[in-house]
């Protein structure tokens, strides 16, 4: 579904990306760890297509096509989805005519009929069910004024109605309290598939707990140096990055 | 032509109207006129070197020899080519004016509370209208500057409002200038609205045109707000974009009065606006919002001023603009609280996005402050459509047109939505709509 080759990526001139190779394939979790500042939500924000990075060198096909030639929109529509790990404000715009707004162009991206608001409504309510978000945030402008913790969220709220084929979660689980990130990971679970795939970028050895990765890989310093099963992220957690640090100097 | 000619221009034209006036020259309102126009010769025009002009070149305008409208001159437009400005036909107090004049052809007023008048200035004063003689130009120097000057010495037409004690007008009362003739004109709208204490109204002005020819609007509106009564204006500037628009609004209120503007202004190659309200009794409160859009050569520049001359008076103004090409955004906010005008709570924003490299903006508050107990903020802001939010709508997949104008509307949205009429409030969001994803290649 995913293979990244040899990306190599910079902002404002400063390489961060240092050569990246990675495939997921259909329905595979995997999660990327790794230090502050090691390049884990650049990764992510060149596959959601943000402009600030440019693309040094390599490639990244997503089923068989040319990701990064394509703007984030229609990346978006042909089921890439980042869940931010900072979701902007966007005050002035309706929560719910903004969730309607990027189904329908994603509807209409596919040939299919756009939907209703009414019809729009009674989904949204279903999908709201799942991340057991309360109404009132519907009626709110995107994300203002909305708690850490509600703009999580409110992201995976998007990635119910939009439902991705690759979803990329940056830290969601960042600023979650203990309930708030059972009922999201619980949200994600509900959402995977054998037709989908996941990306969870994550700190904490305890969401894996929740959204069992198939595969852990450790990025640091722009590149992965490690993979492994789900209980490289044990290891992690009990021994630290500076395990994988000596043995990428020893190497 | 320089602008003592110019000026001569005009004076030779306020001759040529004195001529045409017949018996209406010994009339108490001729007085004023004349007054007018005696400062008028006396005053220069305003130039760049004047601090309240010093943004605001109008020597384009004083480049044309307009001439006077005539009411006998102006062609009445069809009623299907009315239909455009009519905010898909709500029920209104409608009152039409072509190049400046009455038609009571085209107006049509619905049943209203008893001894209210909507109507025209002209027929109040052929009428003697005692409120109508008392009042206009009361709360007005005509020195203020050479336009108002030029329109109290040409004052004639106009919308004449007036509320007596406890009358609620329930329909809007549109008021439609429109521009139709071909000929250069200068047009000069003259409004005279008046509130009895307790009474409410809620008005349209509005500005169109059926022309493309450049013409001079130079337009003046006198709001005499009484005592713990309501007006509510939508003021839509929608003129041709070859157009110059010179506005004066003053509003006077009462104690407990209240007063709101939501201005939506958009059209006009240079538009200026004075907004002052002056609150003279307690417990007055005023909220100035307003909309200013540019786009190409466009010169938009609103000043306002809030004389808060009674103690516990509130005013609020909101004003945002968005401009794009190489136009020009200039918004001045005086606020003067006087000595005695304790507990004024105050409040000024002005907010602008820019959405090309050559567009401008000056921006200014201007606090005068002389009572102690008194609450006065103010703030400005001049910047672009953030990066960051666009790129979130795109990454959830709305196209880069569609998320642009998404967050315009946001940002426009703020003004849009004080105003009370739905059907004019869909209208300017369509008008918005279609002007911001036209211009996106
Ligand atoms: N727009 C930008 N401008 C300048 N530097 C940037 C920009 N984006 C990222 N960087 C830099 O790139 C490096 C990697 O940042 P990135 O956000 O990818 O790290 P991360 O692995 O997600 O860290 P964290 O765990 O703290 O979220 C950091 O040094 C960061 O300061
Ligand atoms: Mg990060």
């Amino acid at each position: 579904m995913l293979e990244i080759k040899n990306l190599h990526a910079s902002v404002e001139g400063k390489e961060i990306l240092k050569g990246i190779d990675l495939t997921v394939n259909i329905g595979e979790v995997h999660a990327i760890m790794g230090p502050n500042g090691s390049g884990k939500s650049t990764l992510a924000n060149i596959l959601a297509g943000k402009p600030e990075y440019s693309v040094t060198e390599g490639e990244v096909m997503y089923e068989g096509k040319d990701l990064l030639a394509m703007k984030p929109e229609i990346r978006a529509r042909e089921g890439v989805f980042l869940a931010f790990q900072y979701p902007v404000e966007l005050p002035g715009v309706n929560n719910t005519t903004f969730l309607r707004t990027a189904l329908n162009e994603s509807r209409k991206y596919h040939s299919q009929p756009e939907v209703g608001a009414g019809a729009f409504l009674s989904l949204l309510k279903k999908k709201m069910h799942l991340v057991e978000m309360p109404d009132t945030l519907l009626s709110r402008s995107v994300n203002e004024g909305f708690s850490g913790g509600e703009k999580k969220r409110n992201e995976i709220l998007q990635m119910a109605v939009l439902e991705p084929r690759l979803a990329i979660l940056d830290e969601t689980d960042s600023g979650l309290d203990i309930d708030a990130l059972r009922i999201v990971a619980n949200g994600v679970n509900k959402l995977k598939s054998r037709d989908n795939a996941t990306i969870v970028v994550t700190h904490y050895q305890r969401l894996l707990n929740y959204i069992v990765p198939d595969y852990v890989h450790v990025l640091y310093d722009g590149r992965i140096v490690k993979s492994g099963g789900k209980d490289l992220a044990l290891e992690l957690e009990e021994r630290g990055y500076e395990w994988v640090k000596q043995e990428e100097i020893a190497k | 032509m320089d602008t003592s000619q110019i000026k001569n221009w005009y004076l030779d034209l306020f001759k040529d109207f004195e001529k045409h006036l017949n018996g209406e020259k010994s009339s108490p309102v001729h007085k004023v006129r004349r007054n007018a126009i005696e400062t008028f010769a006396d005053l220069d025009f305003p130039n760049l070197h004047q601090e309240d002009w010093r943004f605001t070149d109008i020597s384009p305008i004083l480049k044309h020899t307009f001439s006077r409208a005539r009411r006998e001159g102006s062609r009445l437009p069809a009623a299907d080519q009315l239909s455009p400005f009519l905010f898909g036909g709500m029920p209104e107090h409608r009152i039409v004016f072509v190049d400046g004049f009455y038609s009571p052809e085209l107006s049509s007023v619905l049943e209203l509370p008893k001894g209210t008048v909507v109507g025209s200035l002209a027929n109040a004063l052929k009428q003697e209208n005692d409120t109508a003689v008392e009042n206009i130009s009361r709360s007005l120097n005509p020195g203020a500057s050479a336009f108002t000057a030029l329109n109290t010495a040409f004052a004639q037409d106009g919308a004449f409002i007036h509320l007596p004690k406890n009358a609620v007008v329930e329909q809007p009362v549109h008021i439609l200038f429109l521009v139709t003739s071909k000929d250069n004109l200068i047009v000069q709208p003259r409004n005279l609205v008046i509130t009895g204490a307790n009474s409410r109204v809620n008005i349209v002005e509005h500005y169109a045109s059926l022309t493309d020819t450049v013409y001079f609007t130079n337009t003046i509106t006198e709001y005499i707000v009484g005592e713990n009564s309501n007006i509510d204006v939508a003021n839509i500037q929608s003129e041709h974009e070859s157009a110059y628009h010179v506005a004066s609004t003053v509003a006077t209120l009462a104690a407990g009065a209240n007063f709101v503007s939501h201005g939506v202004l958009l059209g006009a190659s240079i538009y200026r606006h004075d907004v002052n309200v002056i609150l003279t009794g307690e417990g007055g409160s005023t909220n100035l919002e307003g909309l200013y859009l540019t786009r190409g050569e466009q010169l938009s520049d609103t000043h306002t001023m809030i004389d808060h001359a009674a103690p516990r008076c509130t005013s609020q103004e909101h004003f945002k603009g968005i401009l794009d090409g190489k136009s020009r955004g200039v918004f001045n906010g005086k606020i003067l609280v006087r000595k005695g005008a304790q507990q004024t709570n105050s409040y000024q924003e002005n907010r602008n996005i820019i959405l090309s490299n050559e567009a401008k903006v000056d921006t200014k508050p201007q606090l005068e402050i002389f009572a102690d107990d008194v609450k006065c903020s103010h703030g400005a802001t001049v910047g672009q459509l953030s990066e960051e939010s666009l790129f979130y709508l795109r990454a959830r997949g709305i196209g880069v047109e569609q998320a642009r104008l998404m967050l315009i509307y946001a940002f426009a949205n703020d003004v849009l939505k004080g105003i009370k009429e739905d059907e004019v409030r869909s209208e300017l969001a369509g008008i918005l709509s279609s002007r911001f994803l036209e211009n996106v290649s």
